[in-house]
């Protein structure tokens, strides 16, 4: 079969490309596109590192097929930040070391910028269930943990009134 | 290169055409957690994908005559966040909260669960025991299937090769009606199954069961209805002599396998406590006594 033409939003902006149908939306991200920062730790969904937001729910881009992108709106890891400013959530984890070998993080940072957006004050417990999926072989949690707390508060603090 | 074709057809119709018509193996694509996985390590080797997800109707969910439908592909996270399913199906939706990772709930789908026919689905349990009825649609129309004629084995339905799942029927509540799921896993979260058990309850105003379905999961090659274990509950309160009863009931039903989740008889020792404690929580939920999860 000859490849397919799929039009998505990334990060904002319009995204045309072509791909295989048994190319996942992370090989489609990684080796076509050329956005890097999603990673792929397992392939089968165990362990987050691939993490995306897909017409505003958190999902593994390596369980999807980059022909299902037609026509969603996806954020990954590089549409975080607004330009050269850091989005909180990553300025936390900078600040708290959240990060050892740094693999997972991505996968993690999106994750709980999904979080955020629809629990800005989530629990402790909220947020280990929440971040379940998102494994760091480094078991570096205690930190990511410290910076979520982090990121919300100031998140809460800055919301306008 | 290659040869695995895509199709993503917008009605009923198209897709059973793509289905039958197709020369090789197809697979249906809901939310695609099982499927890309099996696809990546080569155990399933399709011709043809047939994604439904654009098809009007299969994901959402909508109340009709007084129960509710969900689509067949709708999102477990979808079903999870809806006010009406959480009250009137909370086994239901706990059983579907304990699917994966948030990742995988923001994904996977009731017909996918059911339809990858594995003896350990956290959700199948608590559909068999809701008593959900699958639409499924194929050449020959519409029929509607007890989900507990769903499955055959690990990996196989009673569905034709033309055939997929539209949406699911969840029937009306009568007065102090309530449902729970239990699994129990050596962890808190992200693990399959060592038994899974679903059980939902009617109670009169006194507290004795007056209607009641339980199924295992996890202890036979596909899930189970138990209705030794619903007939234990019907016409008792929950004291410990029915306690007793149901537990013996589930134990006598479980056929497990020893893998390396949990040996044979292990598998039915755990079967009688989950019963308990799923019945527990079903008859204080139907009493109206609490509706919090059961995690």
């Amino acid at each position: 079969m000859a490849k397919q033409y799929v039009s998505a939003t990334i990060n904002g902006e319009q995204a045309e490309f072509l791909c295989e149908t048994q190319q996942t939306m992370l090989d489609v991200l990684r080796d076509v596109i050329g956005l890097t920062g999603s990673k792929e730790g397992c392939g089968s969904g165990d362990c987050g590192a691939c993490s995306v937001i897909v017409d505003g729910r958190l999902v593994c881009s390596c369980l999807m097929l980059g022909v299902e992108a037609e026509g969603k709106t996806i954020t990954t890891i590089e549409g975080i930040a607004q330009g050269d400013k850091l989005h909180p959530i990553q300025q936390k984890f900078l600040e708290h070391a959240a990060l050892q070998c740094g693999f997972c993080t991505p996968g993690l940072i999106v994750a709980t910028k999904a979080l955020l957006d629809e629990n800005p004050n989530p629990t402790e417990t909220e947020a280990r269930y929440w971040l379940a999926g998102n494994l760091c072989r480094c078991t570096g949690y205690a930190k990511v943990m410290e910076a979520l707390d982090d990121a919300a508060a100031k998140e809460t603090a800055d919301a306008p009134a | 290169m290659s040869t695995l074709s895509y199709a993503a057809p917008t009605t009923v119709d198209d897709a059973v055409k793509l289905l039958s018509g197709a020369s090789g193996l197809a697979k249906v694509l809901s939310g695609g957690t099982d499927l890309l996985v099996q696809l990546r390590s080569g155990r399933v080797r399709p011709d043809l994908i047939v994604d439904t997800k654009k098809i009007p109707g299969i994901i959402g969910i909508r109340e009709e005559n007084g129960g509710f439908v969900v689509g067949a592909a709708t999102p477990g996270a979808v079903v999870e966040e809806h006010a009406g399913m959480k009250a009137a199906w909370p086994g239901v939706v706990e059983a579907l909260d304990l699917i994966g990772s948030t990742q995988v709930q923001g994904r996977c789908s009731l017909a996918g669960n059911l339809c990858n026919a594995s003896p350990a689905a956290d959700s199948v349990p608590a559909m068999f025991a809701a008593g959900a009825i699958a639409v499924v649609v194929g050449p020959n129309g519409r029929r509607e299937v007890p989900v507990e004629q769903v499955p055959t084995g690990p990996g196989r339905t009673s569905l034709g090769k033309d055939e997929f799942i539209l949406e699911f029927k969840f029937p009306v509540r009568p007065a102090r009606s309530a449902d729970a799921y239990l699994r129990f896993i050596p962890r808190t979260e992200m693990d399959i199954a060592v038994v899974g058990c679903g059980i939902n309850v009617t109670v009169d105003e006194k507290g004795v069961c007056t209607a009641a379905r339980v199924a295992l999961g996890a202890v036979a090659p596909t899930v189970i209805m138990v209705p030794a274990a619903a007939a234990a509950l019907i016409g008792h309160t929950l004291d410990e002599a029915t306690l007793a009863k149901l537990d013996a009931a589930a134990q006598a039903a479980a056929k497990p396998i020893s893998d390396k989740r949990g040996t044979v008889e292990y598998r039915i020792k755990i079967a009688g406590v989950l019963a308990r404690r799923t019945a527990a929580i079903a008859f204080d939920r139907a009493m109206g006594k609490t509706n919090g999860k059961a995690h």
